[in-house]
């Protein structure tokens, strides 16, 4: 069942990025921008964790998890240490995604050659 | 504006070819929501095997579809499938992915320091920039009233 909920919720918020794309004329960058703010801004509220639950992947997948993600280990980290924790904490569940595009991105330039 | 850059933004527009709305957002709905099936599939063996929770998979699914990104766009394939999903992979973090590897591989004929690491976070640096931001601001307003409020 939470295949399902992945593809449809998933989709959805790409629906929305083609949206944005496409009739609000926004570039990739603007429109990545809009959907890792507004990730943030959701979680502040506590409405991104029950999207999680239901869609799985459909949510942790999409770049608004990222927003969500950032907020989160802050938010838990501030949780231990007080105000000093939003800082410390910020990457905290996130170092995976900036790691691996960082060191795949070397390992990509060492293997492939640019192209035209 | 003078008269003439009216008329002549008016005659551009006209000219402009229009996008096909529906058929982009189906195309990116299909290809967005396989995305994410895939990226389940992941979760699900990460969850299984190495015991992850729900809320922890997250993290290794993320750096693994980012993997695959960096074989897909070393091997030319990447571009070929965006260009039909439009939305449906810049969306997912396939597409940050891209975005740094792309840019990473493109500039390294000017050299690994100056083209490698310093184009590396080119196009993704925005989305880390705003999302570390915004998520600064609403981590320390909500650490704020829950501190007010709680004690």
């Amino acid at each position: 069942m939470v295949f399902f909920w992945a593809f449809l919720v998933g989709g959805i918020i790409c629906v929305i990025g083609q949206l944005l794309f496409d009739v609000a004329k926004l570039t990739p960058g603007h429109t990545l921008s809009i959907l890792v703010v507004s990730g943030a801004i959701l979680d502040g509220f506590g409405l991104y964790e029950p999207l999680i639950d239901l869609a799985g992947a459909g949510a942790t997948v999409p770049i608004t998890s990222f927003g969500n993600s950032l907020v989160h280990g802050a938010l838990e980290e501030a949780d231990k240490h007080g105000i000093i924790g939003v800082i410390t904490g910020m990457f905290k569940m996130t170092s995976s995604g900036i790691t691996a595009a960082i060191v795949f991105g070397f390992i990509g330039a060492l293997l492939f050659k640019p192209k035209g | 504006m003078s008269n003439k850059e009216t008329s002549y933004q008016a005659y551009e527009k006209k000219l402009e070819p229009k996008r096909p709305v529906i058929k982009n957002c189906i195309k990116a709905f299909l290809v967005g929501g396989f995305v994410c099936v895939i990226g389940q599939l992941i979760s699900t063996f990460y969850m299984y095997y190495f015991h992850f929770t729900e809320q922890t998979v997250g993290n290794p699914t993320v750096a693994t579809l980012i993997f695959i990104t960096m074989i897909l766009t070393g091997i030319g394939v990447y571009d070929k499938i965006a260009q039909f999903a439009g939305a449906g992979t810049a969306i997912p973090v396939t597409g940050f992915g891209n975005a740094v590897i792309s840019a990473a591989i493109e500039h390294r004929t000017e050299g690994f320091v100056q083209g490698v690491g310093g184009n590396m976070f080119k196009l993704a640096g925005s989305v880390i920039m705003f999302g570390v931001v915004s998520a600064f601001v609403v981590a320390l307003i909500k650490t704020i009233i829950l501190n007010w409020s709680g004690m």
